[in-house]
């Protein structure tokens, strides 16, 4: 045939494929090594359930990173947003105040966000200074504000909010994962269907190129940001409705395993691509590698290296299918198979 | 108010931009024909590139008046978009394409043809950029297709994507900044066969190169240009290569050296 490679081509062109391959394969691995746990659908349940928070994350930094930007205030802003819920909460007694309390944490990480945005789109700080600015600041006012302590709000439970975002239908599916794969579908689309995303591509890509194009670089970095802030204000919402506790330093610990999410899905670090499938998996990826190593009985210690080892790995895979050395690899399958191996196999040269 | 020929695309009286005190072009008349291809040549510093960015919406004059198809430009609202609504249409170097991005994309950029709430219209796009690339820029086989990313095509033919792209939406100039540097000669003569398709379209085009070569065989006029003004105004018919040559080495050095590269 022509092309006999199309097959493996194919499977290069399927989103997140890399990432899926390492999840299924971890999870084969858990199944043998602990069967107990694992083929329960208890420990699944469990996932559905502290992974999204991780994801939601994932997803709003999935677009910082598009665009070439970094985002390193989220954590605070999980702190923010859950204190300033927790604090109407505890001190408005009317009937709206969980909707209020959760619209006005939205409303203050759009604030961070925006302001983030300014300062990188507006005066031009280096978004990983200025958001690391951000970050120190921001939770030292959540500390401040808190005066460093937790807030209880067992009475969240019997409210529309927590029925709504962090319930469970059918008694076991906790609500949260349903928002956070809903979030996915649609932060999908906005990246690969929407002019949003596509402008988010290009000026990751190269922002001179977008910038003659048309594209209005830095209005478009001042509502990604925004977005991002509110995105993970929704973040710190869920965590804080799930467990009924707002603590100040809830959002911390949550930067690198993030990050490590987001390279893991096949976002690239340079911009101009990302992939929410691929963050969606290694997200979950990510979140339940913890869990799996402790069921597995061997000591937690291993925990960290086996992330660091699966990260490598997964990116790695990233790598050689986006430049194109497995393109060049199954050109080559391919060409065994061709009756004529006169003709260059590969379909990416097309020098006259 | 004088009505002025129509017969001039774009047409430049005065004008005039400091970058602070520095003044980075004086008194520039300047004016491109309907349908002509203008060769705009000078050394690094003269201007070239600012003029263009005025002429493109890219940033305002400090004074002076522009006029597009007759039409005078309020530089209080003109921009990229705007310029782009009149026609003029800019293909650069290096920076015209989003090398990570699929074709289809690369032509609608800016421009997207879109759905209710602002969603792209994908199969459509996809449609007209083949069209585009197989009608307009008349690229064949060699398994570019609209899904191919650009970093995979060769510079002459990323110059052919961008000019295409420009023709498909109309644009009545198309200014070509730097088009061939670092092209072989095989690429180097695919960019000047999608030039050649800008003359027969009936449109103008703007052909800034240091490659004097080529700029003697693709333009019809000579507008050279010297530490932020315009020395010399020279129709084809009238100059040999040579003499061309020859008198660009009196206004900027250094230039005879690339044109016989």
């Amino acid at each position: 045939m022509k092309r006999p490679n199309s097959f493996l081509k194919f499977l290069g062109r399927i989103e997140g494929l890399p990432v899926v391959g390492v999840l299924l394969l971890m999870f084969g691995i858990f199944v043998i090594t602990a069967p107990t746990v694992f083929t329960h659908l208890l420990i699944y349940m469990s996932f559905l359930q502290t992974v999204p928070p991780l994801l939601i994350l994932g997803l709003g930094l999935t677009l910082v990173i598009t665009a070439g930007e970094i985002d390193l205030s989220f954590p605070a802003v999980v702190a923010l947003a859950g204190f300033v819920f927790a604090w109407i909460f505890k001190h408005v007694h009317t009937p709206w105040a969980p909707w209020a309390g959760f619209f006005l944490a939205l409303a203050a990480g759009a604030l961070v966000g925006y302001i983030n945005g300014l300062f990188v789109a507006k005066i031009g700080v280096p978004s990983i200074i200025s958001t690391l600015a951000a970050q120190f600041f921001w939770y030292g006012i959540t500390i401040l504000l808190a005066n460093g302590l937790q807030l209880n709000l067992q009475e969240v439970e019997a409210t529309d909010v927590h029925t709504i975002f962090t319930g469970r239908l059918f008694g076991m599916l906790p609500a949260q994962a349903l928002w956070a794969l809903g979030l996915t579908v649609f932060l999908w689309f906005i990246l690969n269907r929407h002019k949003f995303g596509e402008a988010i591509m290009f000026i990751g890509d190269n922002p001179n190129v977008a910038r003659v194009m048309g594209i209005d670089v830095e209005g478009t970095k001042i509502k990604l940001f925004t977005w991002m802030g509110v995105i993970a204000a929704f973040a710190g919402l869920l965590l804080t409705i799930e467990i009924n506790v707002f603590f100040p330093t809830q959002g911390q610990g949550f930067l690198l395993p993030v990050m490590a999410a987001v390279f893991i899905g096949g976002t690239l670090i340079s911009g101009g691509l990302g992939s929410m499938v691929g963050t969606f998996f290694g997200s979950y990826l990510i979140g339940s590698l913890q869990a799996g190593v402790v069921a597995t009985g061997i000591t937690s210690y291993w925990v960290q290296s086996v992330m660091g080892l699966i990260m490598a790995a997964a990116v790695a895979l990233n790598v050689t299918i986006g430049e194109g050395r497995f393109a060049g690899l199954s050109a080559r399958i391919g060409h065994w198979f061709t009756p004529h191996p006169g003709q260059s196999g590969n379909d990416e040269a097309h020098s006259k | 108010m004088a009505a002025l020929p129509q017969q001039y695309a774009v047409q430049m009286i005065n004008i005039e931009k400091y970058f602070g005190l520095v003044c980075a072009l004086k008194q520039i008349n300047f004016e491109v024909g309907s349908n002509e291809i203008v060769g705009l040549i000078g050394d690094n510093g003269a201007g070239k590139s600012t003029m263009v960015k005025i002429l493109t919406g890219v940033f305002p004059p400090t004074g002076g008046e522009l006029y597009v198809a007759g039409r005078k430009v309020n530089f209080r609202n003109y921009n990229v978009t705007r310029a782009h609504e009149y026609g003029l249409e800019t293909v650069y170097q290096d920076k015209s394409l989003g090398e990570k991005q699929v074709l289809w994309r690369n032509f609608f950029i800016g421009r997207e043809i879109t759905l209710p709430f602002g969603f792209i219209n994908v199969r459509r796009e996809k449609e007209i950029a083949n069209e585009i690339m197989v009608n307009t820029i008349g690229f064949r086989g060699k398994g570019i297709t609209v899904d191919s990313k650009v970093s995979v095509l060769s510079g002459g033919e990323r110059q052919g994507v961008a000019i295409g792209r420009a023709m498909h939406f109309e644009a009545e100039l198309i200014i070509l900044d730097e088009p061939t540097v670092a092209l072989s000669l095989k690429e180097v003569a695919k960019v000047m066969n999608f030039v050649n398709k800008i003359k027969e379209g009936g449109k103008a085009c703007i052909y800034i190169s240091h490659a004097i070569a080529d700029v003697y065989e693709i333009a019809d006029r000579f507008v050279i240009m010297d530490r932020g003004q315009i020395v010399a105004n020279i129709v084809k018919r009238n100059i040999t290569l040579k003499e061309l040559d020859e008198f660009l080495l009196e206004y900027a050095h250094g230039l005879k050296d690339e044109g016989e590269a």
